[in-house]
């Protein structure tokens, strides 16, 4: 439990009911989505302005006790994990959209604003905010920020850190920062923004955000392409792009997600099939068509099983229901499910799917694949019980295998997710040592004292590489 | 793969709750929490405080932390354990499939085996779930007491005098919106017979419920007819009781399983193709007496022909029988003066009984027996799913929650300026009425079970009753 005094100053700046250190409060706040981790904090706070933000950041430096900053925790990296025990700040109570500028089409809102509502808003008043992790419905745009998060539209879209132009955030000494701003041009000095995003509560806690709105698209139209070869559907991906196609989606499932998808869902898909390619395109009607049309030849050409346009939204929607339910019927497997996400660049999918399926069978665990192919983002999915160590064991060496098989095919060891605890080890792999050093400089000059979101990124050793083994 | 399991943690807990959640908890079930938050959005109690102990999350996280001695239980662990609704909106959207609804019921009942209840709360609840509820004739007493009470100009006494001025204010707000108890039950009214009009489809029982049966007679009746009308012949066994459903959720897990087996054993003998049931609540309950029972062999085999055979009025009318037509302008007296008025149609809109939706997965009948009434129009409220706060007797055991998300329900309801918001469940209905007495936009909003609407509205030449 926190000292006596800091508790009491914490008190004086949000309120009695603002500042818990209950053990109900502590549990609830020892965990994020991520399996297997779990760490007590000794405080939670829920602050409602930036100026409460900055005044407890103040009275923490002071007694140099460390702070995570948390939306809804749902990060599958452990990101809100107190791992060193200190004060975990909620900013659910920071939820407002405070302006919509139709002139500049931006939006500057509050950080826990939850990213669907956010979204549902912007879309009525007839603008479009591209993000969309499969989260939304629950994740906060500042949970969305510090991860950089990305989704189904993240293909021709771009993810978080394209539509973040502007942010308000405190720094660990308790000083206010404005960086950027409704500009679409600005090089003045260092782009901060574009540093903070994706910095995982490691270098400072974001209290306001603004945002760049784009026109919506005129129409959509989805389709499924079903392939017996793994390498037709990833040569479809490269041949798309080839063409000079960009779809707004272009997701795979592979065999083993086939099998439990339809199992849970019952649609019907062919279970033979070795591979899934769910396609969306969006944009101008007559374009959509076109461009729909090229795909579909491009699938048969590349002998696809059979392709399926949707008639309608509603049958387009059944389609996306398949890949996004993906998720839910491997989850409901085994009790433990470690969704990873390994990415590599997309003409080296097929490559990258067939090594998974090598190691998971290396070290005997149930892997099944699906991701968002058009970006080489994978989410190689295990399902395992967490009290079986044995199991857990043999499930993390195949991890570490395909993240070294990801950094080998010229990829990264994640694409979304973030590195949070559960990928500290392995960040030298992709960053390499001068690349790590340079970023713990620039978390040293942000954070000298170690008090934002410790133990993250940063690990205490890095991993040695697996001696891969080839037949 | 490994099809090993795992148990429960190797540890002693000096703490005597803690103890026999260790025993009661289903700790596969916690374990297979994934804590993704998917289920965060759809609880009321977290859309209200937006605090992570306030969320299916978050419970199962204290629930996990206790079992596995990280906690101890203290009096805000069990106050959070009380503040859930046991809507169960939790699990549908679980990607995991996580049971909460049993996790609850498994706390509370470690709970109340522990409770040092004071003497009048003690007293009252083995008045009420011992003495009251498990006794058919015992609630048609209660009933008739009632009855009495509100006949006998007692009642207008007791709000004339301000005696109800002692009681709490959500107990008077209650007494205000109670309908009048029936002094006979269905069986009573009707027999415990009823034939199919026309060719017969199935012979089905009716789940008569006990409170259904005293203050909601009515409705049990028209439940009947309206089946005879679909073409079943309706059998209603003398011999069945409560269902237990607000004892499980009280924690009162040997009360309910007794209850479970008195109603097994009732319909069993009644040897019936369907159990019909017309209170969500009740339902949800019935659906899982297999659950129930699971662990007593000797009932399991019938628990589950029970389990099986359970359903709802709207679904069995949808799914099974021949639908009548409805038309708002059927009945004598049926027609709204709006439509009368303007040849507008009139509008209803409905609040989903939470289990019927999240456990008997019936949301979709009851929408399609409303659009199929002629010259009304059919308005979907916001959050027609989310729970209206009446959740058993939850609006009794946690007034100022139960009002706040009351409140913010009659918003929704208001807001679709329909005449007629229908419920599928007693307690809802209930609801809803005090709703519309506290928070109404005023005059032409008025609350009835669906079975009552569209039973007033079939379209039948000279009805005999
Ligand atoms: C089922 C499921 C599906 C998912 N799908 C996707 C997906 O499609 N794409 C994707 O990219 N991710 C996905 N995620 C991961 C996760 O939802 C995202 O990382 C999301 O952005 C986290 O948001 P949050 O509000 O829950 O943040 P949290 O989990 O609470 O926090 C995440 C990180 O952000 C930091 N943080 C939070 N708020 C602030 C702030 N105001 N200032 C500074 N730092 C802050 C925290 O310290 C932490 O490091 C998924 C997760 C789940 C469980
Ligand atoms: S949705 Fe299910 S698995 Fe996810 S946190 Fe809620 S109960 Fe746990
Ligand atoms: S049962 Fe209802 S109130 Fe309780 S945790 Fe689930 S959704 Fe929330």
């Amino acid at each position: 439990m926190a000292e006596k005094a800091l508790a009491s100053k914490l008190r004086a700046i949000v309120g009695d009911r603002y500042y818990r250190e209950d053990m109900e409060a502590r549990v609830a706040h020892s965990y994020d989505g991520t399996p297997m981790l779990q760490a007590l904090p000794d405080g939670v706070v829920y602050p409602a302005s930036t100026a409460e933000v900055a005044a407890v950041m103040k009275v923490l430096a002071e007694h140099r006790v460390p702070l995570v900053s948390r939306g809804s925790g749902s990060n599958l990296c452990g990101g809100t994990v107190p791992l060193e025990g200190g004060i975990v700040m909620v900013m659910h109570r920071m939820n407002r959209i405070l302006e919509v500028d139709l002139e500049n089409l931006t939006a500057t809102v509050q950080p826990g604003l939850i990213t669907a509502e956010f979204i549902a808003h912007i879309e009525s008043l007839g603008l479009f905010y591209p993000p969309d992790p499969s989260s939304m419905r629950i994740s906060t745009i500042g949970g969305n920020i510090a991860e950089c998060s990305g989704g189904l539209r993240g293909l021709k879209y771009g993810t978080t850190k394209d539509y973040v132009i502007g942010l308000e955030a405190v720094l660990a000494s308790g000083e206010i920062i404005r960086t950027g701003g409704k500009l679409m041009k600005d090089v003045a000095g260092y782009d901060l923004t574009k540093l903070l995003v994706g910095s995982e509560g490691t270098l400072a806690i974001i209290t306001e955000a603004t945002l760049k709105l784009v026109p919506p698209p005129r129409a959509k139209k989805t389709m499924l392409a079903m392939y017996r070869d793994l390498y037709g559907a990833a040569r479809t991906v490269s041949r798309i792009i080839e063409a000079r196609i960009i779809p707004a989606t272009l997701e795979f499932m592979d065999n083993p997600t086939i099998r439990v998808v339809d199992d849970f869902a019952k649609l019907g898909l062919p279970l033979d099939m070795e591979a899934i390619l769910l396609i969306e395109q969006d944009g101008d009607p007559e374009a959509v068509e076109r461009d729909i049309a090229l795909i579909e030849e491009i699938c048969i050409a590349e002998r696809a099983d059979r392709v399926q346009v949707a008639a309608d939204r509603e049958e387009a929607e059944r389609l996306l229901t398949a890949r996004r339910s993906a998720f839910t019927a491997l989850a409901r497997l085994r009790p433990t499910t470690i969704l990873e996400d390994a990415t590599v660049p997309r003409s080296k999918i097929a490559d990258m799917v067939l090594r998974i399926n090598e190691i998971a069978r290396k070290y005997n665990v149930t892997i099944a694949t699906f991701g968002h192919a058009g970006d080489g983002n994978l989410h190689p999915t295990a399902t395992t019980d967490a009290r079986d160590h044995d199991e857990v064991h043999r499930v993390e060496q195949a991890f570490a295998e395909i993240f070294e098989a990801s950094i080998e095919l010229g990829g990264t060891i994640t694409g979304e997710h973030g590195v949070g605890i559960v990928k500290a080890p392995y960040l030298e792999w992709k960053v390499g040592s001068a690349g790590l050093d340079m970023m713990k400089g620039i978390k040293q000059a942000f954070d000298p004292h170690r008090l934002l979101n410790p133990g993250k990124l940063f690990a205490k050793e890095t991993r040695k590489r697996v001696v891969l083994q080839h037949e | 793969m490994s099809s090993q399991t795992f148990g429960k943690p190797d540890i002693e807990h000096s703490n005597p709750l803690a103890r026999t959640m260790l025993k009661k908890l289903d700790y596969d079930q916690l374990t297979n929490c994934m804590r993704c938050g998917f289920c965060l959005p759809a609880c009321p109690t977290f859309r209200e405080t937006g605090v992570e102990p306030e969320s299916p999350r978050g419970r199962i996280a204290l629930m996990k932390a206790v079992v596995d001695g990280v906690m101890e239980p203290d009096q805000a662990f069990e106050d959070q354990m009380n503040h859930c609704l046991g809507c169960r909106a939790c699990e549908p959207v679980c990607p995991a499939d996580v049971k909460y609804g049993q996790l609850i019921e498994q706390t509370r009942d470690a709970i109340e085996d522990h409770a040092k209840h004071g003497a009048i709360v003690s007293g009252t609840r083995k008045l009420f779930f011992r003495g009251v509820f498990p006794h058919q004739n015992r609630m048609k007493l209660l009933g008739r007491s009632l009855r009495l009470y509100q006949k006998s100009g007692l009642q207008k006494v007791a709000r004339g005098t301000g005696i109800m001025k002692l009681f709490p204010a959500h107990m008077r707000e209650m007494e205000q919106i109670l309908p009048e108890a029936a002094s006979q039950g269905v069986v009573e009214r009707i027999g415990e017979r009823y034939p199919a009009k026309g060719q017969r489809i199935a012979t089905v029982a009716l789940f008569r419920g006990c409170i259904m049966d005293v203050l909601f007679a009515d409705t049990n009746v028209n439940t009947v007819k309206l089946l005879s009308e679909a073409g079943f012949d309706v059998v209603i066994p003398k011999t069945q009781g409560c269902c237990g459903a607000l004892h499980a959720h009280s924690g009162e897990m040997d009360q309910a399983r007794e209850l479970a087996r008195v109603n097994v054993k009732a319909f069993k003998d009644a040897g019936v193709d369907y159990i019909v049931s017309n209170a969500g609540g009740c339902g949800a309950l019935l659906v899982e007496y297999d659950h129930l029972l699971h662990e007593d062999e000797s009932w399991a085999e019938d628990a589950a022909w029970f389990a099986k055979r359970v359903v709802d009025i709207s679904t069995i009318l949808v799914d099974k029988g021949r639908v009548p037509a409805f038309a708002e302008e059927a009945a004598e007296g049926a027609v709204p003066e709006a439509v009368a008025e303007t040849g507008a149609a009139a509008t209803i809109t409905y609040q989903d009984s939470c289990h019927l939706r999240n456990v008997m997965k019936g949301s979709t009948a009851p929408r399609k027996l409303m659009k199929s009434v002629k010259g009304a129009h059919f308005c979907e409220m916001r959050d027609s799913d989310r729970c209206c706060g009446s959740a058993g007797i939850y609006n009794v055991t946690q007034p100022e929650m139960a009002g706040q998300i009351l409140e913010h329900k009659m918003e929704h309801a208001n807001a679709t300026e329909a005449q007629y918001l229908l419920t599928s469940n007693p307690g809802c209905l209930l609801q809803m009425k005090l709703g519309i007495d506290k928070h109404g936009r005023g005059g032409d909003m008025k609350a009835m079970h669906i079975v009552d609407y569209l039973y007033e509205r079939i379209a039948r030449p000279g009805d005999e009753a």
